[in-house]
């Protein structure tokens, strides 16, 4: 951290507001922010704070149906708050640059990587095409990514998701900007991905030191990368301070509690003997390509089973599977002790009430046309039978169930938040009386405070109505949260099984200890341990960092 | 119930009164030709086919428009014209709409061989050019009225039915209806509950597209001689019955395509502000 006397960034008082529906309303309400040259701040908070707001606006950009309203933007000595277009246009890319969220959308899919990633350099004619060409490979490299010399000449759609997400940030570095703007570089993408381009993006803004601010809402991924955290709630605040010391002791109890998520855990019930659903032998196939393997595995009656596994391991083909939607090619499932039709179509009524489905997105879960009231209430009537006032008085009670007010029975879906969203989605399963729910990622989408209470929700209604969850995702700490036994998945096979207490503490797979190991913790330093343990040697050091991280997923003594 | 319906008519009525200029001016103009259409015979000054005066005669207080070629009143007749062409387009594009578009959105949730076939017909239908089709078809079955209208709504379904099939496509394969499907719920609910309120917004701007051209196809056929026929007034026929004296610099026969053209820019000032609130809801 090379400290000079003036800050690189300094944002002063800033108040920027927002429309909607012709009422302006604040997003950020006065945030001071300073940035020293070659330092990374990160900036946490969940959905709504501010955080890319803000992140914007130490570009001095405002995004359309916005407006800054106050304050002052200080970038190496030049107002960006006032500056006009034209000197904002000959910073942006050259010395300020942003890497978004989502790297395929931000790609053109119509032109070759390498094209999109020399622009900027081009445009700004700092250097020449044949010079960028070169330092872009350069750059390649050092993010690590395979075959510098020629990935350049794909397509985005021919680069997997981690590669773009890294070659976005080698376009970000081309002009070797004073100022990077990470804006959730990696929250899209899986475990094993994330701790690839964490890497190549820290190793990178070292290098060169570069000052970046990180934007994200997952804790242990920033304090990884920032040298000093931000707390923002509302667009307001919440706490400063450097990572080491945020982590160790956070002053505000809304500092605390976005901490205390990462803790949440079940303790594990062994079953009770009475198997649901039994899996033997499954194997699947879209078209010749085999997505499931020989999968056996069983759900025990009101118990959770975690099915784990990176992106494009077969867990939402083995759902699909399971609620008729993809015909197993060989094997068969049982589902209370008689064979399950493969094909939903040829499933009775009560075979598709008892089975249920919740979604990784709302948004596309729910039809949007549709009142929330309405959504609950089909079910009720479809398959309870009731309607008129019984029907309404089932729905008050679902709705007192997902902890929502009744009178949002009225709403549309595009009227609620996220979580409220998932609530709805949770209710709808809840109203057929299920007795098994396959949750496909309920929570990847959701905040980590709105994710905390979806689970907590789930786990209670276990607790009463002892429905059984077949629990899909990616994510560890929610397996600590939810899961019984575990079943880790890859590529259409599964690799390891078992209680959550032996799955996640003393791993067996070397698949399993690399995954596990993957998930960031909120610990400074843990990357760089990671990292060097990997890059060790060998299959040893992955089973050594297997016993490293493994006591913090032990379930704490009772 | 009536209660909510005047709930429901008061909230449309404000809806209205916030709707930018140019809807309101299409709502009035909309309105203008419906009480044109539904109230002819009360404000028309003679009826249709009466010949009440002498040939093409000039305009004058007797005949605020002059009078056709026969010694029609052509203000009359222009005002009859209203409820015979708008009514026929209006009734050939709901036609159009509801076999087209209810065929476009079983192919898209059946797919499959339902799918094939369905598409496969629309192909062949359009592989004509339609003015000329409609021609052959008409010249075949003969020009009546109902003939009209059933073979320009079955022309204009095919359009319809791409554009049905295309969006719903869409729709089909978001998770709710995957979700409405694995409660056991048949195709028709899924297509007319799930995916049809999700496909309105573009269907509505296709149904004021579709209506001004089904209106002008009409008016067309009409000048062609083989729509509606004579005696009864419409339109686009009035345009070809009186041509001949745009030579003499007389501006009549351009009001019927005036009111042709009037018309068609309301509906569609109307629709665009539907799909701009439409739009809105999604948000």
């Amino acid at each position: 951290m090379t400290q000079t006397a003036s800050p690189l960034l300094r944002i002063k008082g800033l108040h920027i507001e927002g429309e909607s529906n012709g009422v302006w309303h604040e997003i950020v309400r006065g945030i001071d922010l300073t940035l020293n040259r070659g330092e990374v701040l990160g900036l946490i908070g969940e959905s709504g704070a501010g955080k890319s707001t803000l992140g914007l606006a130490a570009m001095g950009y405002t995004k359309p149906g916005c407006r800054l309203t106050a304050g002052s933007i200080h970038f190496d000595g030049q107002d960006l708050a006032r500056a006009d277009t034209r000197s904002l246009r000959d910073l942006w890319g050259r010395r300020i640059a942003y890497v978004a969220q989502s790297a395929a959308a931000a790609f053109n899919p119509a032109h070759r990587l390498i094209e999109q990633v020399i622009e900027v350099p081009v445009v700004h004619r700092t250097s020449l095409s044949p010079a960028a060409r070169e330092d872009a490979v350069t750059l390649f490299r050092d993010l690590q990514l395979p075959d510098p010399e020629r990935i350049g000449r794909r397509f985005p759609h021919q680069v997997s998701g981690g590669q773009l997400q890294r070659a976005m940030t080698a376009m970000a570095m081309t002009c070797r900007p004073d100022l990077i703007i990470f804006d959730e570089p990696t929250t899209a993408l899986d475990v094993s991905t994330q701790i690839e381009v964490m890497a190549a993006i820290r190793s990178v803004v070292r290098e060169f030191g570069t000052a970046a601010i990180y934007i994200t809402h997952d804790l242990a991924v920033v304090t990884q990368m920032a040298d000093r955290l931000m707390v923002l709630r509302h667009g307001e605040l919440v706490e400063e301070a450097p990572t080491a010391e945020m982590i160790a002791t956070p002053r505000q109890s809304y500092t605390r509690s976005l901490w205390a998520v990462q803790a949440l855990h079940k303790p594990e019930r062994p079953s009770d003997g009475r198997t649901l659903l039994e899996v033997d032998h499954l194997g699947a196939r879209y078209g010749s390509f085999r997505v499931l393997d020989d999968v056996s595995f069983s759900v025990p009656e009101g118990r959770t089973v975690a099915l784990v596994g990176e992106s494009g391991s077969g867990k939402s083909s083995l759902a699909r599977v399971l609620t008729g939607l993809l015909a197993p090619c060989d094997g068969q499932i049982r589902y209370d002790g008689r064979p399950l039709p493969a094909r939903f179509q040829d499933r009775d009524r009560s075979l598709l009430r008892e089975i249920q489905m919740i979604y990784q997105l709302p948004d596309t879960a729910l039809n949007p046309r549709h009142r929330i009231g309405d959504i609950i209430g089909q079910q009720v009537t479809l398959h309870l039978g009731l309607r008129g006032a019984a029907r309404e008085r089932r729905v008050r009670d679902l709705f007192e169930m997902i902890e929502l007010s009744p009178h949002l029975a009225n709403r549309l879906p595009s009227e609620l938040s996220g979580g409220q969203k998932q609530r709805v989605c949770i209710a709808r399963a809840l109203a057929a009386e299920p007795r098994l729910i396959i949750c496909d990622e309920v929570t990847s989408a959701l905040d980590q405070l709105v994710a905390e209470g979806i689970l907590k929700l789930l786990m209670r209604l276990q607790a009463e109505v002892g429905v059984s969850y077949l629990y899909i995702t990616h994510d560890i700490a929610t397996v600590d949260a939810v899961a019984d036994t575990v079943v880790v998945m890859q590529q259409g096979r599964i690799v390891e099984q078992g209680t959550k207490g032996d799955v996640l503490s003393a791993p067996r797979d070397s698949y399993t200890c690399r995954l596990l190991s993957s998930v960031p913790r909120i610990e400074v330093g843990w990357l760089d341990a990671v990292l060097s343990g990997r890059s060790g040697s060998g299959p040893r050091a992955k089973a050594d960092d297997g016993t490293v991280w493994s006591s913090a997923w032990l379930p704490p003594a009772p | 119930m009536s209660r909510a319906l005047v709930s429901h008519m008061v909230k449309a009525w404000g809806g209205a009164r916030n709707a930018p200029v140019m809807a309101q001016v299409g709502l009035v103009v909309m309105i203008f030709y419906a009480a044109l259409a539904l109230l002819a015979p009360l404000i028309a000054p003679y009826p249709e086919t009466a010949l009440v005066g002498g040939m093409f005669e000039p305009w004058s207080a007797t005949f605020p428009l002059g009078t056709d070629q026969l010694g029609r009143d052509f203000l009359s007749r222009l005002i009859y014209g209203a409820r015979n062409t708008i009514g026929l387009a209006l009734a050939t594009t709901l036609l159009a709409f509801t076999t087209g578009g209810f065929l476009g959105l079983v192919a898209a949730e059946r797919g499959g061989w339902v799918d094939q076939v369905l598409s496969r017909i629309v192909d062949v239908l359009m592989a004509m050019p339609q003015l000329i089709f409609a021609l052959v078809l008409l010249t075949a079955f003969g020009s009546s009225i109902l003939n009209l209208v059933l073979i320009i709504a079955a022309l204009d379904a095919t359009r319809v039915f791409r554009l049905a099939r295309a969006v719903a496509l869409n729709v089909v394969s978001l998770d709710f209806v995957e979700a409405a499907r694995l409660q056991g719920h048949g195709a028709l609910r899924i297509i007319l509950f799930e995916v049809l309120p999700n496909v309105i917004p573009p269907l509505v701007a296709e149904l004021g597209l579709r209506f001004c051209f089904v209106f002008l196809t009409i008016s067309a056929l009409s000048f062609l001689g083989i729509g509606i026929q004579p005696p009864t007034a419409d339109w686009g026929s009035m345009v070809r019955e009186t041509a001949a004296l745009i030579s003499y610099g007389d501006v009549t026969p351009l009001l019927p395509a005036g009111a042709i053209v009037l018309l068609a820019i309301a509906v569609n000032f109307v629709v665009d502000w539907f799909l701009l609130k439409a739009s809105g809801l999604k948000e």
